[in-house]
């Protein structure tokens, strides 16, 4: 393990690291607008420039690796002042707005020039033309503000195999964005919003729907209910200081009814409703294979993350037919809201305003699919990211942090653990197999704590098997089949599963994709910046949720029992075709617009 | 260089073109999968490709942009950046003489911005364009390499060193006049 001396303090680091990568290891902080962990460094931002001793010029550390013996330094006036100057010149060119910007409160830029005193930027100049794009439903671009950095050029290419975003032009003219100077509507862009998530300033954000939040608030005529996402709830509280993975879903509901909304329920509700219809639909397409012979049915896909849909339908699309065509949790819930519950309110739906709280941007795009008005209306009105939520608490003096915790409402409120874990990647496969191990067998899942091990954690592509021993009368047919799983997060791991399945190296009967690297709760809507280590310690608190319900499992939940028995009588029904289940369709990559 | 530059699509009658030795689009769709077939294992290909392509059709029209990225399996978003970040890629039609004017430092201070003007008035054109009658493009290079013999501007494959303003109307007139085939022998 080689050796080197960071400010005078020697620390020992890993074989193949960057003086970055070393001094972050040791608690050392040097500031940098550009590195992405795990990620190759690119070098674009010049702000974390160290001095090495012997070294002709001040080098980048985040693309510098560490050789024996190297005396560093990080925080000299040497280094102090061209990172000064760095910054300077980024500003120069920024437009800066700071005021007015959705990103004032966790701007990396801003706080940079904070702490480094920068109080008059002394570069005049020319600004390159400014461009703002807000043609997609959920995220707005704003050229005047981009730093270059490239993050999001890296997250929409390497880690979502989307590359809707790359670097045009050149020097002064470089444009970072779709090709020449198209919009992101003209383009494959899946609105996953993970560039927006790693942005360090306000060049891409989520189109935000909080004036349109507060107007139906303050609506005398609407009745307006908010239905909340797994992930929110080990998120949110990030946007109040506490730490990652402190679960406030009590304090949420509290918050939620003090700004106003007249009901406040849970999507988990809907996801639940997911896993019976999604598992009935599962079981129908495996007695079809085996029984009938059929071809084609298998392996189905988990429909629930409105990205993952979507680049499905611009670059898989082949395997439309093998995704499940159950909506997603937020969509069965609106569908739900503004028939189900608006006939037993007895209010009639034009006056029903159905706001969801997401951990995702492409939440936004999906409420506004031609498909989703099952209710004959829009079913989902608006979608606020978690950041929003946030915003939108403080805006209202709520002092979220030391709120006492409040209840969901009933029905659409009441859940069970399987829909808690919807938030994380490899939950809503667990989740469907609580429910469908047990339909098959009549018995539990025989796993400790119902929790299958192999898909948890944040390795990419997780697969698990199960083999299905003893099972009841009418599954006869699977007794000592084994039923083969995969879980994917990130849609490049997605694209190799789909690429494997294709070539045949790949088989499986059932794979759940998530869009965004740790599933929802690593989403582009989630409180900036998300980590590794964020994403960790949010999982963990998914997990402590799920394990402290009274009911562990979707079709144990009562309210979901009394749905069927009221309103959808039997999954996979009639009713159930008509408000929770949608197509897909294919989409042409060349100059489609979005909806 | 203009932003927004549009994309021209190939015409679909060359203009002035009455051979029909010429090939057709997808004749030369099919020499460029020819090219692109012998970089079928090969990393960065793209721009030994985007040459190819540019030496087939004279300039990479979207159709062409399009096609490489399907079958390089690259994003259309990362080709067109390769494009537009290097001079030498044109996506519009380009004259019968591309004249470019070096930039570089070297050429900068010693005039080179000068002869630009020149040649933008006297053609008429803004860089990245194409005269009327076809005759020449306009183009910017960031150093030839003949720095010493700066401002450099380069007419198709040669380098033609010291330009004056003032010589810049002998040097067109020497083109515009200048027999086919006498342009690679400069």
């Amino acid at each position: 393990m080689p050796k080197l001396t960071i400010n005078n303090r020697t620390i020992e680091c890993e074989n193949g690291q960057t003086i970055l990568q070393a001094a972050q290891a040791k608690g050392i902080q040097i500031p940098t607008l550009c590195y992405l962990e795990g990620k190759d460094p690119l070098g674009a931002c010049r702000v974390c420039l160290v001095e090495v001793e012997g070294a002709k010029t001040l080098m980048p550390s985040c693309s510098t690796p560490v050789v024996e013996g190297m005396k560093v330094h990080t925080n000299n006036r040497k280094v102090r002042e061209a990172r000064k100057t760095v910054v300077e010149l980024l500003l120069s060119e920024h437009e800066g707005e700071c005021t007015l910007c959705p990103r004032t409160e966790d701007c990396e830029l801003r706080e940079l020039a904070g702490q480094l005193g920068i109080d008059v930027v002394e570069y005049e100049g020319e600004k390159p033309p400014r461009a703002v794009d807000d043609s997609t439903p959920a995220l707005v671009r704003d050229s005047g503000k981009c730093i270059k950095c490239r993050r999001c050029v890296t997250v929409c290419q390497e880690v979502q195999h989307v590359g809707a975003l790359f670097p045009q032009y050149r020097g002064y003219e470089t444009l970072i964005g779709p090709a020449f100077a198209l919009q992101l509507d003209d383009v494959p862009c899946v609105q996953c919003g993970q560039c927006a998530a790693v942005c360090p300033v306000g060049a891409i954000t989520e189109k935000s729907h909080i004036d349109a939040v507060w107007k139906a608030l303050e609506d005398k005529d609407k009745f307006v209910v908010v239905q909340t996402a797994p992930a929110i709830r080990a998120a949110l509280g990030e946007c109040f200081d506490l730490e990652p993975g402190t679960l406030v879903t009590g304090r949420m509901v509290t918050a939620l009814r003090e700004l106003g909304f007249d009901a406040v329920f849970d999507t988990n509700f809907t996801a639940d409703l997911t896993i019976i219809e999604e598992g009935t639909e599962f079981l129908t397409r495996v007695r079809r294979t085996f029984i009938d012979g059929e071809k084609g049915l298998l392996p189905m896909f988990t429909s629930c993350s409105p990205g993952w849909i979507q680049f499905a339908e611009y670059f898989y699309p082949e395997f439309l037919p093998n995704l499940s065509t159950c909506k997603s949790p937020q969509q069965m819930f609106g569908a739900v809201a503004k028939t189900f519950y608006a006939t037993e309110k007895g209010i009639p739906p034009e006056n029903l305003v159905v706001v969801s709280v997401m951990p995702c941007t492409a939440k936004k795009f999906e409420c506004q699919r031609d498909e989703m008005t099952a209710s004959g209306y829009q079913d989902v009105d608006y979608v606020l990211t978690t950041r929003e939520l946030g915003k939108m608490i403080n805006a209202a003096g709520i002092d979220f942090v030391n709120l006492p915790d409040g209840e969901m409402d009933l029905p659409l409120g009441l859940s069970s653990g399987a829909a808690d874990i919807f938030a994380n990647t490899g939950g809503v496969m667990e989740a469907a197999l609580r429910t469908v191990y047990e339909l098959v067998t009549g018995r539990p899942l025989p796993m400790e704590n119902l929790h299958i091990l192999p898909i948890e954690g944040l390795e990419g592509i997780k697969q698990a098997s199960i083999t299905i021993e003893k099972p009841v009368k009418e599954w006869a047919f699977l007794d000592n089949v084994t039923v083969k799983v995969a879980v994917a997060h990130g849609l490049s791991n997605a694209a190799k599963v789909l690429d494997g399945i294709k070539d045949g190296s790949l088989d499986f009967h059932f794979v759940e994709v998530m869009t965004c690297p740790g599933g929802c709760i690593g989403g582009g809507g989630q409180p900036r910046f998300t980590t590794d280590e964020t994403r960790k310690a949010r999982i963990k608190a998914i997990y402590k949720e799920d394990e402290g319900k009274p009911v562990r499992k979707s079709h144990e939940n009562p309210a979901i029992k009394e749905i069927y028995e009221k309103f959808l009588k039997k999954p996979l029904g009639e009713k159930s075709h008509h408000l929770l289940h949608t197509k897909y369709q294919k989409r042409v990559k060349e100059g489609a617009k979005k909806k | 260089m203009k932003r927004k530059q549009a994309v021209q699509s190939i015409p679909k009658e060359p203009e002035n073109r009455t051979d029909s030795c010429e090939p057709t689009e997808e004749e030369l769709l099919r020499s460029l999968d020819v090219v692109i077939d012998g970089y079928s294992k090969t990393e960065g290909a793209l721009i030994p490709v985007l040459q190819s392509a540019q030496n087939l059709f004279g300039y990479l029209p979207e159709t062409v942009l399009r096609h490489i990225s399907t079958r390089l399996k690259l994003p259309y978003s990362q080709v067109t950046g390769v494009v537009t970040f290097y001079s030498f890629f044109s996506t519009v039609p380009r004259g019968e003489h591309v004249v470019r004017v070096c930039l570089g430092t070297a050429c900068y201070v010693r005039g080179g911005k000068e002869v630009l003007a020149t040649l933008r008035k006297q053609l008429g054109i803004n860089v990245g364009e194409t005269t009327q009658d076809r005759k020449f493009s306009l183009a910017v290079g960031r150093c030839f390499g003949a720095c010493s013999l700066a401002p450099a501007v380069m007419v198709d494959e040669t380098v033609h060193q010291r330009v004056r303003p003032a010589k810049v109307k002998d040097l067109l007139t020497m083109y515009r006049e200048a027999k086919p085939g006498l342009r690679e022998a400069s």
